[in-house]
């Protein structure tokens, strides 16, 4: 049973990941049909990419500690206050993760550079500095700790901490005792991606970072799309591929260790307005943060859209509507991406429901080393360059029946890939805390596998079901990388369209460009108000 | 929650279900089953930056009967790298965009069968760089140069720069932002120029004087030219400080276009004397499945008609001697007389070399 579950996902990585990327290194290790794994040495040998490495690993570090200390106060905020906007803001902080970086790197230019906010008010300018691309990274990755941890912590009955409390517990105490070690997986689980997203960072690192800086991600794309080093690129690409797997095993190590079944209650009744001057301070300080870190920076979008020539209006908005009014830098008016962007990235959140879904079903229960690998197998797309998925569909996706180098499919199947792993993530901790006597007492009451899953299973996980979909939708919804590569018949995705837009001179561009993005960030920011409105009603019945 | 908005909800979610699976069902129905032989589709793979009116489009379906589908991937080296990893199972028929900064590498890879288009005898004698094999079709020229933003000048009352030689002067210190050769193409193109105009000594030389009067280097073009450039539309709005980018020859006519109401006067200038000249070429791709369809493509490529419509569309000058230029190029466009140039196979032997001298020496 397990192992058919397993069946799909596994030949969906098998075809649309694993043998892609093994064609393209394979390009890059084998001359005259020899695998030549000296390349290897003399790629790490030189002192630029050593340099490379070195960056790489501390600024991702230094970002996931950075992200920790600052989201974590957030994510208690939002699982345990009830406060107006809630909802709201839950979805502007999940705004930026969908964001094309080119324009979060305009934004936070806005923000931290020359005549920025913080020029402005201390005369300080950081734009040119490593700190630009650590608070960068914390204003991408905020959402992903808040998400992850905050939808468990929600979740957990605030009332055994209580009672550590009436037996004699300090505060302290009784929330390292009781309320961490729940934790703890869902904290490893948003250091992990946290650091996997800094680890891999490709256009924070571009734009704000300028040239001097590289990561191992930035490099890659180098030597692939531009220089056409496959050697190097291939020796990189599993260095990336060694160091993720790395983190990987560690994290498993760490979850497994903490792993507990625990009593999920309502979010409903877990979250109360903040009581007395201390949780208010907290609340507040949370929600400055916030305004800050995140509504000043995308604020900056809004206004350049609406800051016409001759003074604030809708102008650029209209001039989406035509193709005319570009010039055609679009066979069709710039506002058909929406469209576009909006089919794609369903269609890519239900292969990534149904693949993700399927996969933490089957890593549910303890398991072997052959699942355990799996599961980290299912991870590793996130640490694996687009430009070196993007290239190997190109030349193993070209004969028939699977010559999809030129079909739509293939950005959602390309975004899908980035998909699983949040749906995955998101799915397995809620399941694997689900009571193993449930799923017995169905068992000995005569229900099939299957019912039992979905009976007991289904309902408990359907908040991460929805969570994770939410994920899977903002996440390809903003997909850049890959998409670029794929060549599409002139259907632009909505940050691609934003890319062409910035890409030429013009102050009708620059503001079409800038309100596009808006429009993106809207419609980012509604679906995910949506999936949040669903799941409090459906949550409602367990 | 209430039932409303419950069902609003789930009625938006269906519809959105239904709408995707209709929309992808129908673009898949378009483009599948048109790519064989004997086809009535001709198949151009470019970079993003191309561009033609659908009206051009449509008269080459008319006069030829074969329609043209465009594929766009990534930025000029990225897609052309991409067609020599699938050489001989190529995605079209066509491929527009190898420049000269390229073409080496396209030729020595084989990526062409040749072909001589009709017409091109109009075609300038200059920009033929591979007379004897036509292999490539040259198709438009663009020319790489420095701008200015022409209020900052006036307010200072100095002269904008005008060549090479000037950037290193003391009143120009800390004004100039160019892109990183190593990624992007007008910072490479930057680059060749000085290398064409300092000598394959002199250039490092220049570029230590260039980098002690404060040249600043940013990524790419949207950067340098949106958030640092004063003189542009973006510039403005990030109040960017440096009156001085390496773009093209091109961009101020296009901020006339692009600005609303459209000025008497560009709001931006060029130093012609700082200029390089950049050719792109296209050519039939070996293993092409419409090998009509793609000769036919290549004799429009060098239309009059398509050379007419491409500097509204790409911003770049024609190569065929009847074409036309539109008004708003020769009213604010700047004329490059001697471009820098440098030979395609000088440029394949030392590209990686002068980037990598230069960014030790620049950028690190």
């Amino acid at each position: 049973m397990r192992l058919g579950l397993m069946v799909v996902p596994v030949a969906f990585f098998a075809l649309f990941f694993a043998y892609p990327v093994v064609a393209i290194v394979g390009r890059g290790l084998k001359a005259d049909g020899v695998w030549r794994f000296g390349r290897i040495g003399a790629v790490l040998s030189r002192p630029d990419i050593l340099d490379v490495l070195w960056f790489t690993t501390w600024q991702a570090l230094a970002s996931t500690v950075l992200t920790l200390v600052i989201a974590l106060p957030g994510a208690y905020v939002f699982a345990r206050f009830a406060f107006p906007g809630k909802q709201l803001l839950r979805a502007v902080v999940t705004v930026p993760f969908v964001l094309p970086t080119v324009v979060v790197g305009t934004a936070f230019l806005a923000l931290l550079g020359r005549g920025g906010f913080l020029d402005e008010l201390w005369g300080v300018r950081l734009d040119t500095t490593v700190w630009a691309i650590l608070l960068a990274h914390v204003f991408f990755n905020y959402a992903v700790v808040v998400r992850t941890v905050g939808g468990l912590w929600s979740q957990l009955d605030p009332r055994q901490e209580e009672a550590a409390r009436v037996l004699g517990a300090g505060r302290f105490a009784a929330w390292r005792r009781v309320t961490l070690p729940a934790l703890a997986p869902a904290v490893a689980a948003a250091a992990l991606m946290v650091f996997l997203f800094t680890f891999t960072s490709f256009g924070v690192v571009q734009i704000l970072g300028g040239p001097a800086y590289s990561t191992l991600e930035v490099e890659i794309y180098r030597q692939t799309a531009q220089l056409l080093d496959l050697p190097t690129a291939a020796v990189l690409t599993l260095v990336q591929f060694a160091a993720v797997g790395g983190i990987l095993a560690v994290h498993a190590w760490t979850v497994r260790r903490r792993e507990t079944v625990l009593k999920l209650v309502d979010p409903a009744q877990t979250a109360r307005p903040p009581r007395g001057a201390g949780q208010r301070a907290l609340l507040g300080g949370v929600l400055l943060t916030v305004l800050l870190l995140v509504v000043v920076p995308l604020g900056v979008l809004v206004e350049r859209s609406l800051d016409t020539s001759g003074g604030y209006g809708f102008d650029f908005y209209r001039a989406l509507q035509s193709a005319d009014a570009n010039g055609s830098t679009f066979l069709v008016p710039p506002l058909d991406a929406i469209g576009n962007s909006m089919r794609y990235a369903v269609v890519a959140t239900l292969i990534a429901l149904v693949i993700g879904g399927l996969a933490a079903a089957a890593l549910t229960r303890r398991a072997g080393p052959l699942v355990r690998g799996f599961d980290a197998l299912l991870m590793l797309p996130l640490g694996v360059s687009a430009v070196t998925v993007g290239f190997g569909f190109l030349i193993t996706l070209d004969e028939p029946p699977l010559d999809l180098r030129t079909s739509w499919i293939l950005v959602p199947l390309a975004q899908a890939l980035v998909g699983v792993p949040f749906v995955v993530r998101s799915m397995l901790p809620v399941l694997r805390a689900v009571d193993e006597r449930l799923r017995e007492a169905a068992a000995v009451l005569g229900a099939s596998p299957l019912r039992a899953w979905r009976e007991v299973d289904l309902p408990l996980v359907r908040r991460a079901v929805l969570v994770a979909a939410g994920f899977a939708f903002a996440v390809s919804l903003g997909e850049f990388g890959a998409t670029v590569f794929i060549a599409r018949p002139d259907n632009p995705t909505l940050p691609v369209a934003v890319a062409r837009l910035l890409g030429r001179s013009g102050e009708l561009n620059y503001g079409q460009a800038m309100a596009l993005s808006t429009i993106l960030m809207l419609v980012c920011a509604v679906s995910l108000l949506l999936l949040e409105r669903i799941r409090t009603d459906r949550s409602g019945e367990f | 929650m209430n039932t409303t908005t419950k069902y609003a909800a789930t009625a938006l979610a269906a519809a959105l279900g239904v709408t995707v699976l209709a929309g992808c069902g129908g673009s898949d129905d378009k483009s599948s089953g048109d790519t064989g032989a004997g086809s009535k589709t001709v198949t151009l793979v470019s970079h993003d930056s191309f561009n033609a009116s659908d009206a051009v489009l449509k008269a080459f379906t008319k006069e030829t009967g074969y329609k043209v589908k465009v594929l766009k991937s990534g930025d000029a080296g990225a897609a052309l790298n991409q067609e020599i990893l699938t050489k001989g199972s190529p995605r079209g028929d066509v491929f527009f965009g190898a420049d000269n900064t390229l073409l080496s590498r396209a030729l020595d890879n084989g990526l062409f069968t040749p072909y001589e288009a009709k017409g091109l005898d109009r075609v300038a004698a200059d920009t033929q760089l591979d007379a004897e094999k036509h292999r490539v079709t040259p198709v438009d020229t663009g020319d790489v140069c420095v701008n200015y933003d022409k209020k900052y000048f006036a307010d200072k009352k100095l002269a904008p720069p005008k060549s090479f030689e000037d950037l290193l002067k003391p009143a120009y210190k800390n004004l100039l932002v160019t892109e990183n050769a190593a990624t992007s193409s007008p910072g490479l193109g930057f680059l060749l120029g000085t290398v064409a105009s300092q000598g394959e000594t002199g250039y490092q030389d220049y570029w230590k004087k260039l980098k002690n009067n404060g040249v600043k280097v940013v990524d790419g073009w949207e950067q340098a030219y949106n958030e640092e450039f004063s003189g542009s539309a973006g510039g403005k709005k990030a109040k960017a400080d440096r009156p001085l980018v390496v773009s093209y020859a091109s961009s101020p006519p296009v901020e006339v276009l692009y600005a609303d109401p459209q000025p008497t006067e560009a709001p931006t200038g060029v130093a012609t004397g700082t200029c390089f000249r950049q050719i792109e070429f296209a050519g039939l791709l070996d293993g092409a499945k419409n090998e009509a369809g793609g000769k036919a493509l290549l004799d429009f490529l060098i239309s009059r008609q398509f050379q007419e419509d491409m500097p509204l569309n790409m911003f770049v000058n024609p190569v065929v001697k009847d074409a036309k230029l539109p008004e708003l190029f020769t009213k604010f466009g700047a004329t490059v007389d001697e471009p820098a140039t440098v030979a395609p196979e000088k440029i394949a032997k030392n590209r990686e070399q002068w980037v990598q001298s230069w960014s030790s020496l620049v950028v690190k």
